[in-house]
């Protein structure tokens, strides 16, 4: 269940970024190494309030920097 | 040209001349208007005489939490909000030295403060549509300043520093940030004037008349327009010539 967690999180930062599958590792910034820019954390933040039927509020938001940190917070929020 | 159909707008202040104007001729070019304004008779007068293709949204600016409700209330009712006109102005006339906290904060708060407040609530569904309109009415006198108005020139010159940092943030996206500042027009607000008042401002007008709120409601049509898609975080000035900015 958590996988598939992590892989609706995965499509979503892969198809918004244009980034490859492989690029988008537990660790990886979605700013420092996804080529984000601070609108494009916003409007991966509106993603995952949409696919995953949360409220990720905004001072959480700030906290999600990695592709790691969204998962957890997902996991968590749900 | 200037074409609107199946674009949605929320325009608040409907029930005053500018507004009620804007909506009109939003809704003449085929958008769907949803009129926002405290007094809730006038707008469904508004919304009567346009028919279909017209929502009334009562709201209280000065209320934080409806002004946060609005946004989504206006989406629920058109489908989405593609353009937003903030336009709901109040006054509270004073001279600087007698003005009271209270004059001060409730200017800023309705002129200003909720229009941070609604842009934040509309750019959701533009920065996803990859489209959206706003413009913000400000004043000849945000730029000019005028005596007896340091609250509402500070609220309208706040609206423009706000119109050109918005504009920066979400022009990658499709949304557009412009604002219209109108110098002396024909509307209940300048009616209050008295005649010396007048034709004290008359003179000081190159074309020697007030406008039109028709003249600032064609101002705004363009800029919603899918035409105006390269102009972002302008003023247009439309004031007779009275300030040549």
């Amino acid at each position: 269940m958590s996988d598939d967690i992590a892989e609706r999180v995965k499509k979503i930062v892969v198809e918004h970024l244009s980034v490859e599958e492989d690029k988008v590792t537990e660790n990886a910034s979605f700013i420092d190494d996804l080529g984000a820019d601070s609108l494009d954390t916003v409007e991966l933040v509106m993603a995952f309030e949409e696919e995953f039927g949360i409220e990720i509020p905004d001072d959480a938001a700030e906290t999600i920097q990695t592709f790691g940190d969204a998962v957890k917070f997902i996991k968590e929020a749900q | 040209m200037f074409d609107l159909t199946g674009k949605s707008a929320l325009i608040t202040g409907a029930s005053g001349g500018i507004g009620g104007e804007v909506a009109r001729v939003l809704h003449g070019a085929g958008a769907t208007v949803g009129l926002s304004g405290t007094r809730t008779e006038p707008l469904e007068a508004l919304a009567a005489e346009l028919g279909e293709r017209a929502h009334v949204l009562p709201c209280n600016l000065s209320d934080a939490e409806a002004v946060n409700a609005l946004p989504k209330q206006a989406a629920e009712a058109m489908g989405s909000v593609d353009i937003l006109v903030n336009n709901a102005g109040i006054t509270r006339d004073n001279l600087f030295m007698r003005m009271s906290e209270e004059e001060w904060a409730s200017v800023l708060d309705v002129n200003l403060t909720s229009g941070f407040r609604l842009c934040k609530g509309v750019l959701r569904g533009m920065m996803k549509a990859r489209w959206g309109r706003i413009v913000n009415i400000s004043s000849i006198v945000g730029a000019t300043g005028n005596p007896g108005q340091g609250n509402y020139a500070a609220a309208k010159a706040g609206l423009v520093g706000m119109t050109k940092s918005l504009a920066y943030e979400v022009a990658t996206r499709g949304v557009t940030v412009n604002a219209v500042a109108p110098g002396f027009i024909e509307t209940a607000m300048t009616e209050k004037l008295n005649d010396d008042q007048k034709a004290g401002i008359l003179g000081q007008i190159p074309m020697g008349r007030m406008g039109s709120p028709s003249e600032i409601a064609a101002a705004v049509l363009y800029l919603a327009s899918a035409e105006a898609g390269y102009v972002t975080g302008t003023t247009l000035h439309v004031n007779g010539g009275m300030a040549m900015l």
